[in-house]
């Protein structure tokens, strides 16, 4: 039964993935990408991270899409509107977007190891214990990685700002 | 015993489904009572004796009307989006807690659908992707007033779900727990949460009217700016169904509000009139029932009062005011609590 839902919901993600760069409607591909998102956050659950799924649905198809939609409805994005990027730009973001992916199969090669870890462990995703090893096991880095998150809306702030004196 | 739990589980969920469409149907009939009171005036009474009717003479009327879908628009997402909005509304009922179980036989039924270890965060899942009924069916409109429509829904329950996220946070910090059912059996003989979250509850409750669209915060349906808002291109039951959703969530929120702050099915002194746990379990629903039925009159009152916001002002109160008010309600609660060690 779970793996026949692991099928489903890797296919839905897969395809949906695709979607979202093969549509020729702006909001169509964010619309295909909140499905992407529905599709992880069921990926999720079936490895018992329930948290993780409600705050994947919370924050990402919950409010960072809908920021997109708003920005995507609003400047109303079409093909004859669009800026079309030298082929410079084209070339270095396949280039980016490659050394990205050799990256993320890089990651591949430790998932063996990761495995025997929590296999046994049925409620690691949650809330109570991922609490507790964020502030305890884990302190230093979760505090590094919520001060950077500061100063990036710190930056943005100071961007977005209009005039400065 | 396990399709006996199937059995039950389905009941329940039929039942709830019914009960919220039943409230929300005749929550727009109380709608025009209570406006026709609080102007002075008479209100629906010609279908039925004193009007009770009404709704269902709406609801043909609805389902009758001529269905038009515009030439221009995306017909799938068209009408996709009053199916998220009323498939969003009708979620959340699942996780509150009705009562406190039931014994027949031996066996206990718990009044409550589930209680997933999520709890509060799955209504917020749930809410949070409310907004895309009204995103979708505004923008596949393909029209001007139902664009602003959805750009100003979106803005606003972006703007009003942190300050809602944050007071939540307050009240889990002096609970200790996420799930609804804990933090309603937390609350019995009287010890509300509102009594320890007054702010907390200010908060929430304000920005509840902000997520359902309720005046002060309709905005996206501002007829005087935009003529209908969203929903300016629906007819017959799609446009029905965004009423009819809006309706469904203010009978849940009415719910979480109550059992969040206001002891859900507990009621102080209780304990001494009736011993018996299945007497008590039933009186707790009409407890809940009846704490959800004063807010439900809350949101009307309100309604009926309080003139619409200006788009600047409301964005003014969720960001420059509701956010650094909650933000202190944490402090406060976490000060309170090293303080009094509760």
């Amino acid at each position: 039964m779970t793996l026949y839902i692991f099928y489903f919901l890797s296919f839905l993600a897969v395809l949906s993935a695709f979607m979202v760069v093969y549509s020729k409607n702006p909001v169509h591909s964010v619309l295909y990408l909140i499905v992407t998102f529905f599709a992880i956050a069921g990926h999720y659950i079936l490895l018992n991270a329930q948290f993780l799924a409600a705050v994947h649905v919370i924050v990402y198809a919950g409010a960072i899409m809908v920021l997109f939609l708003y920005v995507i409805m609003m400047l109303n994005l079409n093909q004859e509107t669009e800026p079309h990027k030298s082929n410079y730009l084209k070339l270095a973001a396949t280039v980016a977007g490659g050394i990205f992916m050799i990256v993320l199969i890089g990651s591949l090669k430790g998932v063996e190891k990761i495995e025997n870890l929590n296999a046994a462990n049925q409620s690691a995703g949650l809330i109570k214990n991922l609490g507790q090893v964020l502030y305890r096991d884990y302190m230093l880095p979760f505090e590094m990685a919520s001060i950077l998150f500061l100063a990036a809306m710190v930056g943005a702030v100071m961007l977005g700002k209009n005039e400065l004196k | 015993m396990v399709s006996g739990y199937i059995i039950y589980k389905a009941i329940m969920v039929v039942l709830i489904f019914l009960i919220g469409l039943g409230i929300a149907a005749y929550s727009t009939y109380a709608e025009r009572k209570v406006a026709a009171f609080l102007q002075d005036r008479l209100g629906p009474n010609k279908a039925g004796p004193y009007g009770l009717l009404q709704p269902i003479a709406d609801g043909v009327k609805m389902f009758m009307k001529e269905e038009i879908i515009p030439d221009v628009s995306n017909k799938f997402l068209f009408i996709l989006g009053p199916c998220i909005a009323m498939l969003t509304a009708c979620m959340t009922g699942v996780v509150i807690p009705w009562s406190t179980p039931i014994t027949i036989d031996g066996v206990s039924y718990p009044l409550q659908i589930t209680d997933i270890n999520i709890g509060i965060l799955y209504v917020f899942g749930v809410v949070s992707i409310g907004v895309y009924g009204i995103m979708i069916g505004g923008w596949a409109s393909n029209n001007k007033f139902s664009l602003l429509g959805a750009l100003r829904a979106s803005a606003q329950m972006i703007s009003y779900e942190i300050a809602m996220g944050l007071s939540i946070i307050a009240l889990v910090m002096m609970t200790g727990t996420i799930s609804l059912g804990e933090i309603a059996a937390q609350q019995a003989g009287g010890n509300w949460n509102i009594i320890y979250q007054p702010l907390g509850f200010l908060i929430f409750i304000t920005c509840a009217f902000a997520e359902c669209n309720r005046t002060p915060f309709d905005l996206p349906e501002c007829e005087t700016e935009l003529v209908g808002g969203y929903h300016t291109e629906y007819s017959s039951m799609k446009l029905g169904f965004y009423l009819f959703a809006e309706y469904v969530n203010m009978f849940i929120s009415s719910a979480i509000i109550s059992t969040l702050y206001f002891g859900g099915y507990n009621m102080p002194f209780i304990g001494r009139f009736v011993t018996d746990p299945n007497m008590l379990s039933i009186l707790g629903v009409v407890f809940l029932f009846g704490k959800i039925f004063f807010f439900i009159f809350f949101f009307m009152w309100i309604r009926w009062t309080i003139p619409r916001f200006r788009y600047d002002q409301l964005m003014h109160l969720g960001w420059k005011i509701f956010i650094p008010l909650s933000i202190l309600n944490i402090i406060l609660t976490g000060a309170g609590i090293l303080f009094f060690n509760r």
